[in-house]
């Protein structure tokens, strides 16, 4: 049978994952559905199990002059429902899964995971949002983008835990997050796209975009940004097939049952253009 | 195996098992709360809903252990109350329930979204149910049942 350990602290939970080799499990939601054994018996986990989620040191949030905290225990819900989180991320989790699914889960849980599809990735990657991974000998900070090397691959060791999301606050004109799927909610997305902007006497000082579920992980390039900031707002509309055919290379949908690549492809490029042709002074 | 406390439908309860297993499961076999229904097993009909502290959950998809210590209501539990009397009976008026299959679900995710907004827009309302499947009905005499249990339990919530 397959051990369940339950720490109360977070120095229980380290450990526990210093000692033994465990599955660590939050909400659940994608554990469940990956372990799913017939109905009736115990889930089908191939090794003992961690669960984090009575810890009450990670169900925090809060903030400083620079950055936004959230514990890897607090509930996607909670996360949409607190002021102090940016309306981009309460907006984007709005857009994902349905409310049972957002009263249990978690955006550690969603990051660790590490879909081509996950949602919250594509802000938080346009956030340059951070995680600090705690273990019983060492606590390390790194960017989301740094941690998530490939479908489902994480940059993380057997005896770690991710302790908190770390958002760096940050005054954009405008910061949208856009999901193209089939229904509502509920629906592990086609195409989604983030963007966001500020203008500085009609030039751009700060252009970002992000594109989820077109490539093994979010599309972000610093290159093309850095290319297109400092130009006025009136050159940026004009050439925006150019940037548009940029950002063509950048993207290579991946096939998959969901969506055909040529589709993806075309979805994200109206999004991107959208985006800039929304562009204000 | 682990022995463990929640509270379920008013009660305290302790039980004697593995942490390992689904709340669906635990609920069904241990506890008899057959109105707890398994479609999909994989989160996306919400026919196995219930209230973990007051909101909607999927019971297939949460493990025994992230109910210790917390208060858990079935449909069976929540049938108690004066709040599902209404919501019962709007959805009777407004027709709401063809096979039946989905109402229980229906019914948690109502009372769920109206005990934290009392008054949803419609576009709310859909998404305060967009985690429950109903193959019969179609969404819009739904959306009509949950406003007339606003208009009838006016103060309940
Ligand atoms: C019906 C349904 C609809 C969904 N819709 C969407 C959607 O629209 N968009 C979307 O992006 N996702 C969606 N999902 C996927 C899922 O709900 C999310 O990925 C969710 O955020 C996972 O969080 P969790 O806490 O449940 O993770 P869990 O299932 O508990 O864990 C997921 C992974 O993260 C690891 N992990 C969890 N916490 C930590 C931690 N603190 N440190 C290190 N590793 C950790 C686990 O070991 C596991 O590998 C959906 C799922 C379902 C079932
Ligand atoms: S059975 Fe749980 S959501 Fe379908
Ligand atoms: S009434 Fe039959 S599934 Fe909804």
């Amino acid at each position: 049978m397959v051990n369940a350990y339950v720490p109360k602290t977070l120095e229980d939970c380290l450990k526990l994952l210093n000692e033994f080799d465990l599955k660590i499990v939050a909400g659940g939601t994608d554990v469940l559905i990956q372990n799913r054994a017939p109905s009736q018996l115990a889930i089908g986990y191939k090794k003992d199990v961690c669960y984090i989620l009575q810890i009450e040191e990670l169900k925090k949030i809060y903030e400083d002059d620079q950055y936004i905290y959230i514990g890897s225990a607090v509930s996607l819900e909670e996360i949409m429902d607190s002021m102090i989180v940016p309306e981009i991320l309460r907006n984007t989790i709005l857009e994902m899964a349905s409310p049972a699914i957002r009263h249990t889960a978690t955006l550690a849980g969603n990051i660790a995971n590490a879909s081509p599809a996950g949602d919250s990735l594509v802000t938080l990657y346009l956030l340059d949002a951070e995680i600090e991974i705690r273990s019983m000998n060492n606590l390390r900070r790194m960017k989301v983008s740094d941690f998530i090397t490939g479908v489902r691959k994480i940059e993380l060791a057997k005896d770690e835990l991710i302790s908190k999301i770390i958002i760096p606050k940050f005054e954009f004109d405008q910061a949208y997050f856009k999901k193209v799927g089939p229904r509502l909610s509920d629906a592990i997305s086609k195409v989604a796209f983030a963007g966001a902007y500020i203008v500085e006497g009609k030039k751009i000082k700060d252009f970002r975009v992000s594109f989820g579920a077109v490539n093994v992980t979010v599309v972000r390039a610093d290159e093309l940004e850095q290319k297109i900031i400092s130009r006025t707002v009136k050159d940026i509309k004009k050439m925006k097939e150019t940037i548009v055919s940029w950002y063509e290379k950048a993207i290579n949908p991946i096939d998959d049952q969901r969506s055909n690549k040529a589709y993806r492809k075309v979805v994200a490029l109206n999004l991107l253009r959208e985006f800039i042709e929304n562009l204000n002074l | 195996m682990a022995k463990i406390n929640f509270k379920l439908n008013e009660e305290f309860v302790e039980i004697d098992t593995d942490l390992n297993r689904r709340l669906l499961d635990v609920l069904r076999d241990d506890f008899s709360l057959t109105g707890v229904k398994e479609g999909c097993g994989e989160g996306e009909c919400g026919a196995c809903a219930v209230l973990l502290d007051h909101r909607i959950i999927n019971s297939c998809s949460t493990p025994l252990a992230n109910v210790i210590g917390k208060e858990v209501m079935t449909i069976e539990g929540f049938s108690k109350t004066k709040r599902y009397e209404t919501i019962k009976e709007a959805f009777a008026e407004a027709g709401g329930v063809q096979c039946g299959f989905c109402t229980p679900g229906m019914i948690i995710a109502t009372e769920s979204l109206l005990n934290k907004n009392p008054h949803p827009t419609d576009f709310e309302i859909k998404i305060g149910l967009s985690g429950n499947l109903c193959r019969c009905t179609g969404y819009n005499l739904i959306v009509e049942a949950v406003k007339e249990a606003i208009k009838r339990g006016e103060g309940l919530w």
